[in-house]
């Protein structure tokens, strides 16, 4: 900026500028922590302490003095701390409980080959398994139950659907608008409508969701003429609300920000505003649009509200009328009722971790291209 | 734009006027589709609306259309996020002053920094809320408890103060982005005359650079203050109540907020029609709410651009 | 700067401000099911007893238990047993299984819409339809057309209860579709002539409330109050109050006892609950 580097020798600059520049870390220190206490809230389920079992071998509390310490501190899933804090009685009633929950398993799960299985390995958790009373290899979010079957595929589904159904309705409006408000609409136009489409993102998302079940959900309904009023198709139109004003914003400023020499050129050699806005100006700008795509995937995939609001059962179904059930949601909708620490617990924080890394990388490559794109049309590469 | 006009092809291009007609038509399609959410609250949100509404605190059922009213949300809410600006304010603000005060544009802590708060501006509100609980509930609460030897858990829990740390994070980037547009946007002459009669390089940005950039800076507040507002994701989890019979007290209490109780009247509803009008008129308060905000933040926006596009 | 430093200053001060507890306070957490109920059986309480000062939050049943643990509620409603996990929990919290209270019951309807001509099923009737088992009308000696099927998200309690009880433990069918509430329920099987849904007795307001059969040879029994308390009526289930019983004495036992009481009783009915049997209560 044009101030040179200098006054070190003043201890109050210096100060002010190391503390200056340990606030601007946080936040690097930000991004680092929340993967670090989102995955952590997961790991047991990565070491595989988690069994969600339903019959069980209980150990009869009478056996209790035959077990080694170590021993029963793994089966009553102690800590250290929590084990050497407590007197033999609280050991017994730990015990107790542990037998009632499998006294209080119904009879007809006793024999059934499912309750043996533990739901929280990886291979049920993303493969399909063969349940009972289903006729084929299937894949299931039930996590309430007495079986807890936590696969996860139906949920990436879901929200590859609405995502999709999103982005496919948002990007044509959305780039198409740019185009037109950066090269069509008169300088005058553009100081309206620019600002107006950005008010969009003001709409909190709670509300989006609000007009999407109330009004949109029904006027759609009767337009297509489907069966289940609340599905995918509407969870991803009203994705799209939330997602044009950025897909707009960030193409709208590559697009403009293309020089105005290659506009002025095109139109000096005879092009019409819509060649030269088609075949010079986008072109040049396509990286941006590009990352603003990827951001708005970004957004949408990462929108919890609307889609909560508007469809949520875990359907396993590539159909865009049939419901859908995205990460997000899952997380919204099932924290509350999880037992805090429990296999459920950590799977919802597990899908946090993945949902994270998803747009991490997304936004990165967004970054990434709009990156190269500044220094290409600077000149600088 | 004249020499434009000038070099236009006379003769009738149905391509040209074809595609122009299409971006027309997706311009105007977004612009009816936010006319349409407006125009759709505000017709059956003011039926709902009065003062009584605004300033009532529930005593027994908050779907009961008669008694109703949102006064603890919209307290719950205005706490919350005052309470973040407090923390997310001086840290974006340090933030922006060093990526464009001090910072080497090329070296890689400017680039990770860069990097980080691009990312951060990404994660998704769930991921935020998820984080809360992890990170300031489970940890910093629970050891804050652990500490003090409290007998039951008093930080250890979800609190309002937790809240709205979660959205501060969450907000860090808009008022980053938004500080250092408006830094950028002051000649670098006015800091030169500062360094040239004698003063420091803090004195320099306290004095002269800080108060020239407050719009840019209040702006980055403002739209901070207004996306905290309208988002419930990220304090599901973190602080907020179903239902509270009085006000929060301290900074460790839950709190009632407008944006989850819009979630609450339109899912959880015991008659749908019957809650129609409250429900509507609790939309209106939120959306006037984000809205103002958000109006008064595109006006000094633009006002800062203006000036931006001036000197580049 | 200054404005910089005076906003830490105010942060640090807000801080600083540290919660406590006063004597003749009782938190209330837990089960939104129960939310309502709750809060009134608070407000006519704190009516009659001015010393004693009763907050109720909600936020599910699961977030209730864990209040339980960390000592952060007195109270936790839950709309279900406690589990095993949760009372495992408890114990390694505060060294005592947490105390159980039934405080009312509640009764599931199935509701259809009022053009079917159907009047009565058996619960495992009711449980095939729900788990994709039965999928036309007419094999439960209806009209020759599709069931749709509504029911509601998978963390309601409602939910879970219908699925261990009338399902007996299996999945619901993927074709089910989930409402976000039990009014979205009603409204959505007001609109449709085949549909099938459930919800609170109380709420099933201008559907119809299928006669329900324990079993085959047992007559069809009707959703009314009296049934519903009687026992007779096969689909209910209790709601329960949970509290540390270190803590169940003084102004926490009174309130529990009062709830208990025909008192605290009468204000079941009017949430659309039902009032525990005389024998249950206090």
């Amino acid at each position: 900026m044009g101030i040179h580097r200098g006054h070190q020798a003043r201890p109050v600059e210096w100060l002010a500028e190391k503390f200056i520049f340990l606030v601007s870390l946080s936040a690097i220190v930000m991004v680092f922590l929340i993967f670090l206490f989102v995955a952590r809230e997961a790991l047991p389920l990565f070491f595989g302490e988690t069994n969600t079992a339903l019959v069980q071998k209980p150990i009869p509390t009478a056996d209790l003095e035959k077990l080694s310490p170590a021993k029963l501190q793994q089966y009553l899933e102690l800590t250290p701390a929590q084990f050497a804090a407590m007197d033999k009685d609280t050991l017994k009633s730990l015990m107790d409980v542990k037998q009632e929950a499998q006294d209080e398993v119904p009879e007809e799960f006793r024999n059934d080959p499912d309750a043996r299985i533990n739901t929280t390995e990886w291979r049920y958790l993303v493969l399909p398994h063969q349940w009972n009373h289903y006729d084929k290899p299937e894949y299931i979010w039930q996590p309430v139950g007495q079986i807890q079957k936590y696969n996860i595929i139906p949920l990436l589904v879901g929200t590859l659907k609405t995502t999709l159904i999103g982005l496919l309705f948002a990007v044509p409006l959305s780039v198409g608008a740019a185009i037109y408000v950066s090269q069509m609409a008169r300088p005058k136009m553009r100081e309206i409508i620019k600002p107006t489409i950005e008010l969009l993102s003001g709409i909190p998302s709670v509300v989006v969701g609000f007009f999407a079940l109330l009004v949109m959900a029904t006027v759609l309904q009767k337009v297509f003429g489907y069966q289940t009023r609340l599905n995918a198709f509407v969870a991803g139109i009203a994705l799209g609300f939330a997602v044009i004003p950025v897909i707009f914003s960030i193409a709208e400023d590559a697009l403009t920000s293309v020089p105005r020499a290659y506009t002025q050129a095109a139109l000096a050699l005879g092009a019409s505003r819509w060649q030269t806005a088609w075949q010079i100006v986008l072109p040049a700008a396509l990286p941006g649009v590009f990352a603003a795509t990827v951001l708005g995937f970004g957004r949408a995939i990462g929108e919890t509200m609307i889609v909560l609001m508007v469809c949520s059962a875990s359907v396993m179904s590539w159909s865009i009328f049939d419901s859908a059930r995205s990460i997000t949601t899952t997380i919204a909708a099932e924290m509350a009722e999880a037992v805090s620490g429990g296999p459920h617990y950590r799977i919802l924080f597990m899908l946090g971790a993945l949902l994270f890394a998803v747009t991490f990388v997304s936004n990165m490559v967004a970054g990434a291209v709009i990156q190269r794109f500044k220094l290409k049309l600077e000149g600088k590469r | 734009m004249n020499a434009r006009k000038h070099f236009r092809a006379e003769k009738f291009d149905f391509a040209s006027f074809f595609f122009t007609g299409l971006t027309g038509l997706a311009t105007l399609l977004i612009l009816g589709i936010l006319a349409t959410i407006l125009i759709n609250i505000i017709a059956n949100g003011v039926r709902g609306f009065s003062w009584h509404f605004v300033s009532t605190i529930p005593k027994k059922d908050f779907f009961d259309v008669n008694t109703t009213g949102v006064l603890p949300m919209i307290v719950g809410t205005t706490i919350c996020v005052f309470v973040m600006t407090i923390f997310v304010l001086p840290v974006g603000v340090i933030t922006a002053i060093y990526l464009t005060e001090y910072a080497a544009n090329n070296s890689l802590v400017t680039k990770f920094i860069r990097a980080a708060v691009n990312n951060l501006a990404g994660v998704p509100s769930i991921v935020f809320g998820l984080f809360g609980l992890g990170f300031f509930i489970n940890f910093i609460g629970k050891n804050i408890d652990a500490v003090l030897h409290n007998p039951s858990a008093v930080w250890g829990q979800p609190a309002l103060i937790w809240a709205s740390l979660t959205l501060a994070i969450m907000t860090m980037p808009v008022v980053i982005v938004a500080t250092e547009e408006s830094l950028k946007a002051i000649p670098p002459g006015l800091r030169e005359a500062s360094l040239a009669l004698g003063a420091t390089k803090l004195e320099t940005i306290l004095r002269v650079v800080l108060p020239q950039a407050l719009p840019g800076i209040m702006t980055g507040g403002i739209l901070a203050v207004s996306r905290a507002a309208g988002e419930v994701a990220p304090i599901l989890f973190t602080g907020v109540a179903y239902y509270m019979a009085s006000l929060p007290h301290h900074v460790t209490d839950q709190f009632m907020d407008l944006g989850y109780h819009v979630f609450v009247l339109s899912t959880q509803s015991p008659n749908i029609e019957q809650t129609r009008p409250i429900l509507y008129a609790t939309v209106l308060v939120l959306l006037l709410l984000t809205f103002a905000l958000n109006l008064v933040a595109i006006v000094i926006r633009a006002r800062v651009r203006k000036k931006l596009r001036a000197l580049g | 700067m200054k404005q910089f430093i005076k906003s830490f200053c105010v942060a640090a001060v807000a801080v600083g401000i540290s919660a406590s507890a006063s004597a003749g306070n009782i938190t209330v957490k837990g089960s939104d099911t129960l939310l309502i109920l709750a809060q009134k059986w608070a407000e006519n309480y704190m009516g009659s007893h001015a010393d004693v000062k009763i907050s109720v939050t909600g936020g599910g049943t699961g977030t209730g238990f864990a209040a339980l643990q960390n000592q952060t509620t007195d109270l936790c409603d839950a709309s279900r047993k406690a589990k095993a996990a949760e009372i495992a929990n408890c114990i390694k919290a505060f060294n005592a299984r947490p105390t159980e209270y039934k405080v009312a019951l509640d009764g599931l309807s199935v509701y259809v819409n009022p053009e079917s001509p159907l009047k009565e099923l058996t619960v495992a009737q009711v449980g095939d339809i729900f788990t994709g088992k039965t999928k036309n009308w007419k094999e439960v000696g209806g009209p020759d057309a599709p069931i749709t099927l509504y029911s509601r998200e998978n963390s309601s309690g409602t939910y879970e209860f219908f699925k261990e009880h009338v399902l007996k433990g299996h999945d619901f069918a993927a074709s089910a579709q989930t409402m976000p509430g039990t009014a979205a329920i009603v409204q959505a099987v007001l609109k449709d002539k085949y549909g099938i849904g459930y919800g609170g007795a109380a709420y099933g307001g201008g559907t119809k409330q299928l006669s329900i059969k324990k079993d085959d040879t047992s007559p069809a029994i009707d959703p009314t109050e009296n049934n519903v308390e009687s026992g007779t009526y096969p689909i209910w289930r209790y709601l329960y109050v949970y509290v540390n019983p270190a803590l169940d004495k003084g102004d926490i036992a009174a309130y529990l006892n009062w709830i208990r009481s025909d008192d605290g009783q009468k204000y079941v009915k009017e949430v659309g609950y039902f009032p525990l049997p005389k024998n249950l209560r206090n």
